[in-house]
């Protein structure tokens, strides 16, 4: 498209660039902004299910749906309070900055193939480390709201997400290490095909690590079990205990694009991101979405898009349900968790997959056969960057003939997706 | 490095290598986890709470000086609203307490009639204890579906009474009104369903690990810290103290569960009597821990149950009036008079003395919950912040009953 607006209308590139960036970031700010106003009305909803009422139901017809954005014209409409002793520069800006780490870590999040705001091949690094900076706006709001309760609250969130960084991490260098690349397009695509092409069903010890993740990815959102950040029988509120009108919803935002993201994160790690159960693209097109052009190519991609969205709709919705059936730990317990449990766990499950993979063990693609139309026959020579020249996984090389057909099934040529969306 | 204080719960977890300031920190009044108004006030290092001071008196409303101004069937409203929770035992407790003074006996019909409501408010009382649990530990569901359950019970008293909350239906003499046609059935309807209901209680707190990792060895207060405080109900029978007034209470009180089979929930051996339907005791737990004062809630509700049951069998078999109500002034021997009663939360007391007059001259009440909550400050010694609601959750209070 970008190439469209210079070659076409003549538009100096320096300008093509800047409205393409405004244009994707307005994108992903709807993605968020319109999330969140859908995952707190399904929260609702899923909350009242469990708890046996029925939810909103009056605001925008039978099931409520617009009740979020009356909420939210609410909040705008509030006043919006400082306590008197409060660090005014620091309180003000404490929730844009724990907006922007959310907001910002979406930029990496491919949500088919091409269709991302920055194609970066360190996505998964990118991401992880982004949506760890939400601590900090956490930090500064309990530090400058000047409420002994809001600073437990900042206390607990930085020990917590802290912690549990180390096994989220450890639980997500694992499909990194099985696909050999960071790039998170290309972990994507290599698990197309049959359901069983998915990192979770890789082996066991990748099994074992998604569920890992989800405990470690629920913790570092701050999601009960683990919401201790925001106990309200204990902090009263928490962080955001003197936040209110539009600052406290920033928070909410903020909360709720984690949710998603984590999750979208984890759909493309471990449960094969926009690759359905069924190679049902490369049935109807002949081969995968990454190997198509023009209409077929949006098609497919689009079918790509509702099935990620509703694998990571599904894993926020379990979020949901665990939040509104279990207790809430106590920090002692939430930090045993991770250094007890959950980070020896991924060790040990990393250790797993890395001799699973040097010891050339049977996985989870050999275990259907591939499909006629498959991503067997999926166009296009390997290029580097996905296994070729990878010094890490050195058995993709010595497993000869395994090897040679987990080289065949990779996907279409990758980096010239990423020009694709360019142009 | 300092101390490793001894009442910690999991001492082993909490380490004390970095020596930070200590922080004084107001929970309460307006908190969401001290059931009302509790002021409490935490000397906090970090997340480990050294002291807590709880200060009273935010719902004060001079219920027992109103009570020197009124003859005792004027103050039931008044005594509806100390434990408003479990309004028709306070009623019970006032005006078996007059009744006491005037020698009044009521009849057959009406006592049967007062375990059918006393025992049917445990049950409503209980499950909002229960409900307001799992809130304080930070699980929602529960509440609601306890509020389902009592919002039953509370339809059942409205039908009966008229009221929801404060209901003023047991009076001095028997009650306001007989119960109305048909409300044993509904009653029994009601019974029926709900009994199942309990297990969905203990599916979804009693055995949830985490709900036990949060309770089990919290708040541990062994039998003879809960005498010498005074503690009573629930409370005191989780520390494994056989007392339940119901059966070991005066005879004035007494004879009203007389020929009623019922067996008072207290740990013996290692077993809760009828424990065998329900979930065992996890081996976390210590006797005296908010997770036995939580189960010894729970099984009292099935065993209001079983009462309701037998007391709607005699209420039907008995024949005579409901208890007409005495004179609004009837006049009161000179004398006083002290009852304690079995109320949902404890031994409720009333003490009155009259000089002949309808006024009495001095009115007082004994509060369960008052000794129930002078225990927090021990039991809550060098614990967790997170302890706390779990600690005050599980003597279950309520503000109303402390300050009267």
């Amino acid at each position: 498209m970008s190439q469209f607006l210079i070659n076409q209308l003549g538009l100096y590139p320096l300008l093509v660039q800047a409205l393409m960036a405004m244009l994707t970031a307005s994108l992903i700010l709807g993605v968020i902004a319109g999330g969140s106003v859908v995952f707190i009305w399904m929260e609702r909803k899923v909350a009242g299910r469990i708890q046996d009422r029925l939810g909103p139901t009056r605001v925008g017809g039978k099931f409520g749906w617009l009740q979020t954005l009356a909420d939210g014209i609410k909040l705008l409409a509030k006043e919006d309070l400082r306590p008197e002793g409060a660090d005014a520069l620091l309180f003000r800006i404490a929730p844009y900055v724990a907006f922007c780490a959310s907001y910002g870590s979406f930029i990496a999040l491919p949500f088919a193939t091409g269709w991302v705001g920055l194609d970066i091949n360190v996505a998964v690094f990118f991401v992880v480390a982004v949506l760890g900076l939400e601590v900090f706006g956490v930090i500064l709001a309990g530090y400058a709201s000047a409420s002994k309760w809001s600073l437990f609250g900042a206390m607990r969130e930085a020990a917590q997400v802290i912690s549990y960084e180390v096994p989220l991490g450890l639980c997500v260098v694992i499909p990194v290490m099985i696909a050999g690349t960071m790039d998170l397009t290309k972990i994507a695509n290599l698990q197309a095909g049959w359901f069983t092409n998915w990192y979770l069903f890789h082996d066991p010890f990748a099994f074992i690590a998604f569920f890992v993740y989800y405990t470690c990815a629920l913790a570092s959102v701050n999601r009960a079990p683990f919401d201790l950040a925001e106990a309200e029988s204990e902090l009263v509120a928490g962080f955001h205990t003197e936040y209110s009108g539009l600052r406290w919803s920033f928070f909410f935002m903020a909360e709720y694009g984690s949710m998603f993201l984590v999750s979208a994160l984890g759909s493309i790690l471990f449960l094969g991101g926009w690759n359905g159960p069924i190679p049902l693209a490369e049935w109807v097109f002949g081969q995968h979405a990454s190997g198509l052009s023009g209409f077929a190519f949006v098609v497919a991609n689009l079918l790509g898009l509702t099935v990620f969205m509703s694998k990571a709709v599904l894993c926020v919705t379990v979020m949901m349900w665990i939040r509104w059936t279990f207790p809430r730990l106590r920090i002692d317990q939430v930090i045993t968790t991770c250094w007890k449990y959950c980070t020896p766990i991924s060790a040990v499950m990393f250790v797993g997959v890395i001799n699973w993979q040097l010891l050339g063990l049977p996985n989870g693609s050999d275990l259907l056969p591939h499909h006629q139309l498959g991503v067997r026959q999926l166009p296009g020579a390997v290029r580097e960057g996905a296994f070729g020249k990878n010094q890490l996984m050195p058995q993709a090389q010595s497993r000869d003939e395994k090897s040679a057909r987990h080289k065949e099934a990779l996907p279409a040529p990758l980096h010239a997706v990423s020009d694709r969306g360019e142009s | 490095m300092s101390t490793i204080p001894e009442n910690t719960a999991n001492t082993e977890v909490i380490e004390f290598d970095v020596r930070t300031d200590e922080m004084l920190v107001n929970m309460g009044p307006q908190h969401p986890s001290t059931h009302g108004v509790l002021r409490l006030v935490l000397r906090t290092d970090g997340e480990v709470v050294s002291e807590v001071t709880p200060h009273l008196g935010y719902l004060h409303r001079c219920a027992e000086k109103i009570g020197e101004n009124l003859t005792p069937r004027q103050w039931i409203p008044y005594t509806d609203r100390m434990d408003y929770l479990a309004a028709m035992s306070m009623n019970l407790g006032w005006a078996l307490c007059t009744e006491k003074l005037m020698n009044l006996q009521v009849p057959e019909k009406a006592r049967h009639l007062r375990v059918i409501i006393a025992e049917m408010q445990r049950i409503a009382s209980h499950l909002v204890g229960m409900g307001a649990y799992g809130l304080d530990l930070g699980s929602f569901s529960p509440f609601l579906y306890a509020f389902r359950e009592r919002e039953k019970i509370l339809d059942l008293f409205e039908e009966a009474c008229g009221a929801r909350l404060t209901y003023s239906y047991l009076t001095v003499g028997g009650a306001t009104a007989d119960l109305p046609p048909g409300w044993l059935q509904k009653c029994e309807a009601f019974l029926d369903q709900f009994l199942p209901v309990i297990d969905e209680y203990h599916a979804l707190l009693t055995t949830n690990s985490i709900f036990i990792k949060r309770c089990a060895n919290i708040g541990v207060m062994p039998a003879d810290m809960a005498i010498s405080y005074g503690c009573s109900g629930a409370v005191l029978r989780g520390s494994g103290v056989d007392l339940d007034l119901r059966r070991d209470g005066e005879e004035w009180y007494t004879n009203m569960y007389d020929g009623y089979a019922f067996e008072v929930i207290v740990e013996k051996e290692g077993h809760y009597p009828n424990d065998h339907v329900y979930p065992p005791v996890p081996p976390e737990a210590v006797l005296g821990d908010c997770w036995h004062r939580f189960y010894v809630r729970m099984l009292e509700v099935r065993q209001a149950v079983d009462l309701v049951r037998q007391a709607i069998d005699r209420y039907s078999a008995a024949s005579g009036s409901y208890g007409e109500p005495v004179k609004l002034a009837e006049k009161l021997p000179a004398g006083e008079t002290y009852l304690e009663t079995e109320a949902p939360r404890g031994q409720m007391g009333f003490y009155i003395v009259s000089d002949g007059s309808p006024i009495p001259w001095r009115v007082r009440a004994r509060s369960s919950c008052f000794c129930n909550l002078s225990v927090t400050s021990e039991l809550c010694r060098n614990t967790l912040i997170a302890d706390i609601p779990a600690v005050v959750g599980s003597l279950d209070i309520v503000m109303g009953e402390i300050d009267r």
